[in-house]
């Protein structure tokens, strides 16, 4: 009797777990279908090869976007020309000569946990203070990309000291018993035999970098002209969105367009961590029960 | 998210990795080269602060950069007590301010480029035509909250206001006798842009913005009319007649000495080579 | 992590294990230098106010003249906590629904699809997600009751935001389960309930918890899709319908323009944020480290 009763609760709540699962699984889908569907709406009709190279006019409402992808393309490399040599130094030095619990190491590894906690517009008041008024550099592609640079540190770390700690222990071993200098077996070695790790993990930095608005808007500014220099105002795709849907009546449609070039690059970039991780990283384990 | 990286294979080129470090050092030397360039370039004025005053100065700028090759103008809007602020730090050279200067900023120059009014705007479909100087302050405090009791339709009043430190919030306050900590609003908005998408995209919803850059919209198409205030109708000819009771004079301001390139830029936004500029964003030239 | 790497030190190159160092240190210090500067900013603020007029003034008028400003922020401390609350209530359960659809309910073949969905999902922009939910979402909740920009609206958008951690993270707890347990209780002929109940919700507890805790972290230091879409007014919100500002938001809206010591408070604002997120980044961090997670 209890036995059938429990089987028959078992049923229940498996039915409602399942009905749980199907219902998320719908609405994941609903939700994306629902949100590429209205961009796609009211984006696309805008969207076109001139779209993406003449200038924005009536602030915005007509032209394209060209000095917005220049100055998205000059923010993110500055931010890359900053965040990398300093990434992948830190990675290395985390992944190849940290051992310990205790010291440096574990210091660097819990400051930088915490910097990946520190919301985007703390990062923007950072920016903001620091490189914008401190350093004098003003609203800036410099110091967007700068303050953008800082906050994409702790991603590009982690998952470049994952992409090194993945290098066979032997590759190491094998120049260590040759009696060659680390320097030579890290950059003929480990470097190399970590790279496309390493690319997905510049990969993934740049796609947060490119989503990124908060930390921008008081540090690389709203100008929406052809930047002449890195010390000029640039204004980044995701600001530029902002800024059509939010200030100017009427730029609905190219907000949208907008939104669809940046979703697009963001899911090219995804899209090729993954690929790039199944290639070369093995596939995610994939256990069932 | 993460990967864990379980097994890969053991070799792979070992020319992949000197690019990317070339790549970075090429990086950098761009950053220093491009930083260097900007030095070099001839002369750079910075204007920022109010919004009603920056589509204006923009499109001075641009007819002003190409008569001035050489010359680059960057605006940046904020609202005008950063107009105040930047003219006075030195962060911009130029101080975009949509209203009077006050005893306290004597140590500012102030150029009137043009005069502005605010209107309270609705939207297109409200049915009421207009509102007594009381029945907005009713609003405003939240003694009336329905169309209905204003004779529109029965709906609650979405009422947008604009967020501390803007001249309109100012001025607007100054004429009704109002105390921000009394206002009770539904929205609170940034520029004056973003009063008129909230009022277009509302049909229950009142709020006031420079009468410039609405009736520029109103023209274009926008759902929202302007309402009469005190049953002046919000139109050039009043601002400039002086009749319109909620007007204020558009400055570009700066803290003397001038620094190099901003006399003359001052000269020309004064003067009547740019007069359609003004009217074409429904302001009134200023008198000379 | 996996094994420990192999040591060098015998064969020390000293030049480039210095640069190593000096560029590490360089990364951890950005922290502690975001730390100075915030603090530096919101020192006059500290200095002149105190906590009690942070807490104890009625509102909000920092540009106010002399002596007649307040600066309370409590509104934006309830609106930050209310609006990533509510969005933290609907994407704990969904997330954990969707981890069961990827790790037992769903058929094999949808799992694939459905998790690229989810990283669909993850990788739209705030910014996009709050230009869907003004131009979207709001006309919608303003037929239903205005004025549409509302608590609901940003609960409803950081929801969206959040889903895809919650739902990944939660599905790595799940997996974290050992499959050996899993093949005793196959072998003991459990059902997928006990199994549920009995094996994987007792190893999986901590990690699905601090799934949770972290994604809540996510949405208390989200900007844009709040911004867009909650209507920044500053109060405590009666219902789901009535507009609020998070203290993210109201950085947002304010730094453009804030002066002197209006500024300096906008950036006590960033460390109560700061100092929330890290409370609550601790709690996920005791979570994961407690007993009874794999």
């Amino acid at each position: 009797m209890a036995k059938r009763g429990a089987a028959r609760f078992d049923r229940v709540i498996d039915t409602a777990l399942a009905l749980l699962a199907w219902l998320v699984a719908l609405l994941v889908v609903g939700m994306v279908g629902w949100i590429v569907a209205d961009l796609l709406r009211q984006g696309l009709p805008r969207l076109s090869w001139a779209f993406l190279v003449e200038l924005p006019g009536d602030a915005g409402r007509s032209g394209g976007i060209r000095p917005i992808l220049i100055s998205t393309l000059l923010i993110l490399g500055v931010c890359l020309a900053v965040s990398v040599p300093i990434g992948l130094a830190t990675a290395v030095f985390l992944a190849e000569f940290q051992r310990g619990h205790r010291g440096f190491g574990p210091l660097v590894r819990y400051s930088l946990d915490t910097l990946a906690g520190v919301p985007s517009i703390v990062f923007g008041l950072f920016g903001n203070a620091f490189f914008s008024i401190t350093l004098g550099l003003g609203f800036s592609i410099l110091a967007g990309g700068l303050t953008l640079a800082c906050m994409v540190l702790p991603l590009l770390i982690r998952s470049m000291e994952m992409a090194l700690r993945a290098v066979p222990a032997e590759h190491r071993l094998a120049t260590a018993a040759l009696g060659l200098p680390q320097r030579v077996s890290l950059l003929y070695i480990v470097l190399p035999a970590a790279a496309p790790g390493l690319a997905v993990g510049l990969v993934l930095g740049i796609g947060r970098a490119l989503a990124e608005t908060a930390a921008l808007l008081f540090t690389s500014g709203y100008v929406d002209r052809l930047p002449d220099s890195l010390l000029d105002s640039g204004r980044a795709l995701s600001v530029h969105i902002f800024d059509l849907a939010m200030n100017v009546p009427g730029g609905g449609s190219q907000a949208a367009a907008t939104a669809l070039v940046l979703v697009a690059l963001v899911l090219l970039i995804n899209a090729f961590t993954s690929w790039a991780a199944r290639r070369w990283l093995g596939s995610l384990h994939s256990t069932t029960f | 998210m993460t990967v864990q990286p379980k097994a890969r294979p053991p070799h792979s080129s070992g020319r992949q990795q000197r690019p990317a470090i070339r790549r970075a050092v090429a990086g950098l030397a761009l950053v220093a080269a491009v930083a260097g360039c900007s030095a070099a370039r001839e002369l750079k004025l910075s204007l920022s602060g109010s919004s009603t005053v920056a589509p204006l100065a923009a499109e001075i700028a641009k007819r002003y950069e190409a008569s001035h090759p050489g010359t680059r103008v960057d605006v940046q809007t904020g609202g005008s007590s950063r107009g105040i602020a930047d003219a006075r730090s030195g962060t911009a050279q130029i101080g975009l301010v949509s209203r009077a200067l006050r005893p306290e900023e004597a140590d500012l120059v102030a150029t009137t480029i043009g005069i502005d009014g605010i209107a309270l705007i609705v939207n297109g479909a409200n049915p009421v035509r207009s509102l007594s100087d009381d029945q907005i302050r009713a609003v405003y405090t939240g003694a009336i909250s329905n169309w209905r009791q204003l004779g529109g339709a029965d709906a609650p009043i979405t009422v947008v206001t604009k967020a501390e430190g803007r001249s309109t919030l100012e001025l607007f306050l100054e004429h009704f006798r109002l105390d921000n900590r009394r206002i009770r609003a539904s929205v609170v908005i940034g520029d004056n842009q973003q009063g008129i998408l909230t009022v277009a995209g509302d049909p229950h919803a009142l709020g006031y913005v420079s009468i410039g850059t609405a009736s520029q919209e109103a023209t274009a198409g926008t759902p929202i009319r302007l309402l009469p205030l005190a049953g002046i109708a919000p139109t050039l000819e009043n601002v400039r007649s002086g009749r319109y009771p909620l007007s204020r004079p558009l400055n570009l301001v700066i803290q003397p000495p001038p620094a190099a390139g901003v006399a003359p830029f001052l000269a020309f936004a004064r003067s009547p080579e740019v007069h359609d500029l003004v009217e074409a964003q429904y302001f009134v030239p200023p008198a000379r | 992590m996996l094994k420990p790497s192999t040591s060098f030190h015998r064969h020390a190159d000293r030049p480039l294990l210095w640069t190593l160092r000096l560029l590490s240190a360089v990364a951890a210090l950005i922290v502690a230098l975001i730390l100075l500067f915030v603090l530096r900013e919101a020192w006059p603020a500290l200095l002149q106010l105190g906590p009690a007029h942070f807490l104890r003034d009625p509102g909000w008028h920092p540009a106010s003249g002399d002596g007649d400003a307040d600066y309370g922020l409590l509104p934006m401390l309830a609106g930050t906590l209310l609006s990533s609350g509510g969005a933290v209530l609907l994407a704990a359960p969904l997330g954990l629904g969707s981890a069961l659809f990827a790790t037992s309910y769903g058929p094999p073949r949808l799992r694939g699809p459905h998790r690229q969905l989810l990283q669909l999902l993850g990788g739209i922009p705030s910014v996009v997600v709050g230009f869907w939910g003004l131009v979207v979402l709001t006309p919608l909740i303003r037929q239903w009751h205005p004025p549409g920009q509302s608590l609901l609206a940003g609960i409803l958008c950081l929801t969206v935001m959040i889903l895809p951690t919650s739902a990944m993270l939660s599905e790595q707890a799940l997996r974290d389960v050992p499959a050996g347990s899993l093949q005793a209780a196959a072998a003991l002929g459990l059902s997928r309930r006990a199994t549920l109940e009995g094996v994987v919700l007792p190893v999986a507890r901590g990690g699905l918890l601090s799934a949770v805790v972290l994604a809540s972290g996510r949405a208390l230091g989200e900007t844009m899709a709040v911004l867009m879409v909650a209507g920044n007014v500053i109060q405590v919100p009666a219902t789901l319908f009535d507009p609020v500002r998070t203290l993210t938001a109201n950085i947002a809206l304010e730094l453009g323009y804030a002066l002197e010591l209006h500024r300096s408070v906008l950036f006590v604002g960033g460390l109560v944020l700061m100092g929330v997120v890290a409370v609550v980044m601790a709690l996920a961090a005791g979570l994961r480290s407690s007993p009874g997670h794999g």
